[in-house]
């Protein structure tokens, strides 16, 4: 017998079921059933407060950071259920790491933000420095980052510009080979040129990662990504890919919303 | 109409009177203090004997010496027992505090904590010579419970509660995306203290320690009745060691001690205010310091 490489579960990173939230009383996702592909870009569209955020969030389960959180449902990440009691969070962290709408690189050195997940994960002592100065090195190639701080590696990274920041976040992922990379509005706080960057930086790591991102800049979930999820006051109202979405939506909310109607 | 422009100006003269005094008042204590012992400073005071003898005897009729390094060394030895103490847990308090525990805990700690800084010194004095005393008798065998050893625990209790809420605030001043950022990278709640929030708060933490240690350099009623007011030198150099079951006196127990019989004016007198120069002067450096780092935070 041989298995799939990718059997029909492998093609989804992400499969949530009767996925329900509330912050407190107010319930911010209801019933959400969705599946994401793997090795794609999707992108969350929707109108402030539709719950694409607390979705997004949901995926590597920092929503919890706030005390009155409720969850239910499943979040299957690669076959297994997140919120099982015996999930680890720092290894669901490990396969599913975030970017946040600020730039948020920690206050020390450049290279100490990339190597942050090998000193956190990897056993003291099992990651020769050079090995580790390597995975530095290559993460920040991936990122096109490294010919701009490769002779300021020990300067303080919150002292780069946003655009750099952005890229070290996203650098500062790779060295653990995530399985999943979701983004949360990461261009918001960049200019036009940053934010080109950021997207093409995306199509760059599309396949080797899966990438969910949250957009609020319509024209960018057009451009930049494969398949597309419409959300609407906590449920999803439509999930295809984007071009379909944009142009032949199936609902008239969405068609209302892609067409710049409200929202 | 002109008794509301002569009112609004008498108050905005009487507040700038009152935020100018604190100045007017530092300046005014270092100048009396000064004036006091600058005869004696200036013109009799061997300064080599004061810092590099132990022999501290003012009354003595014949030949009065005015040594100040056993009492230098008892202020040191003493804070240095109480910051070995209460830099662990005051700092581990305050991650506590600021990190760790739920919103109630932290009303209830906080409150428990001002309590402790409410508490009079000379019931922590009090505290020293009874029950302190005791238990050092029992725990460790020392012949005399008033000691180094009691006086350094007694101080950290009391400067606990300055490190605690000053580095709270520091913790608590890291914005919480750095936090954020780090959980989502997979840090454990202690990996972000240790990984993310010390570097980003060390300088808040560090000014919260200087600030203990200038409480503890100053305080003078629970040390003179805890650290047995003997003078001697508690320090060996040969080899280095720090007698913390010895008795002790320090700088500050002994101006109180001794200001009241001194004749004023007479050299004893005189030499009393000299060492209270020497205190104003490090309690003024370490607060500066302190001060001088918290400035460097906001610039960040």
């Amino acid at each position: 017998m041989t298995t799939e490489p990718n059997g029909p579960t492998d093609q989804y990173s992400i499969e949530t079921k009767d996925l329900c939230l509330w912050y407190g009383d107010f319930q911010a996702l209801i019933q959400v059933r969705v599946r994401i592909r793997q090795g794609i870009i999707t992108s969350l569209i929707g109108p402030s407060g539709c719950g694409k955020t607390t979705l997004l969030r949901c995926f590597n389960r920092v929503n919890e950071r706030y005390g009155n959180v409720t969850t239910t449902g499943d979040v299957r990440v690669l076959g297994k259920n997140i919120y099982d009691e015996d999930v680890s969070l720092p290894e669901l962290r490990k396969a599913v790491g975030m970017v946040f709408q600020r730039p948020n690189p920690l206050p020390i050195s450049i290279y100490e933000n990339v190597a942050f997940q090998l000193k956190v994960h990897a056993e003291p002592g099992s990651l020769s420095k050079r090995e580790r100065d390597q995975a530095v090195e290559s993460a920040l190639k991936e990122v096109l980052l490294w010919d701009a701080v490769k002779d300021s590696l020990h300067k303080k990274a919150t002292g780069l510009q946003l655009e750099e920041q952005q890229k070290l976040c996203i650098a500062r992922l790779l060295p653990l080979k995530p399985q999943v990379i979701l983004m949360d509005e990461p261009c918001s706080a960049l200019d036009a040129r940053g934010t080109e960057a950021i997207e093409d930086l995306m199509s760059v790591l599309r396949e080797r990662y899966t990438i969910v991102i949250v957009t609020h800049n319509m024209a960018q979930a057009r451009r930049a990504s494969d398949e597309c999820i419409y959300m609407l006051l906590g449920r999803i109202v439509e999930h295809g890919p984007t071009l379909d979405v944009f142009l032949r939506p199936n609902h008239k909310d969405t068609e209302n919303y892609v067409e710049g109607r409200y929202g | 109409m002109n008794w509301r422009l002569l009112g609004e100006r008498a108050i905005e003269t009487l507040i700038r009177v009152c935020g100018v005094s604190a100045i007017v008042f530092v300046f005014g204590i270092f100048v009396f203090v000064l004036k006091e012992g600058w005869e004696f400073l200036t013109h009799r005071l061997d300064l080599v004997q004061f810092f590099t003898s132990i022999e501290w005897r003012p009354t003595s009729p014949n030949d009065p010496t005015y040594g100040a390094l056993a009492l230098l060394a008892g202020t040191a030895a003493v804070t240095a027992v109480a910051m070995a103490i209460a830099v662990p847990f005051g700092l581990g308090t305050a991650v506590f505090v600021s990190e760790f525990c739920r919103p109630r805990t932290k009303e209830a700690l906080k409150i428990v904590i001002e309590l402790l800084a409410a508490i009079p010194s000379v019931v922590w004095g009090f505290i020293g010579i009874t029950l302190m005393n005791v238990t050092v008798i029992a725990v460790t065998g020392a012949p005399v419970g008033v000691n180094v050893l009691n006086s350094g625990v007694i101080l950290a209790l009391m400067s606990m509660p300055i490190i605690v809420s000053i580095g709270e605030d520091a913790l608590k001043a890291v914005p919480d995306h750095f936090r954020e950022a780090a959980e989502s990278l997979g840090a454990t709640r202690w990996q972000v203290v240790y990984k993310v929030l010390f570097p980003a708060a060390k300088n808040g933490l560090l000014a919260a320690v200087l600030l203990g240690v200038g409480r503890a350099v100053g305080e003078t009623m629970a040390v003179l009745m805890a650290t047995g007011h003997s003078i001697r030198m508690v320090f060996d150099s040969e080899p280095p060691v720090l007698h913390v079951l010895s008795p002790a006196r320090t700088l500050t127990a002994t101006i109180a001690a001794e200001l009241g019989e001194a004749p004023k004016g007479s050299d004893h007198y005189q030499a009393l205010f000299v060492i209270g120069l020497l205190l104003f002067a490090i309690t003024f450096a370490i607060n500066l310091a302190a001060d001088l780092i918290v400035r460097g935070i906001r610039k960040e």
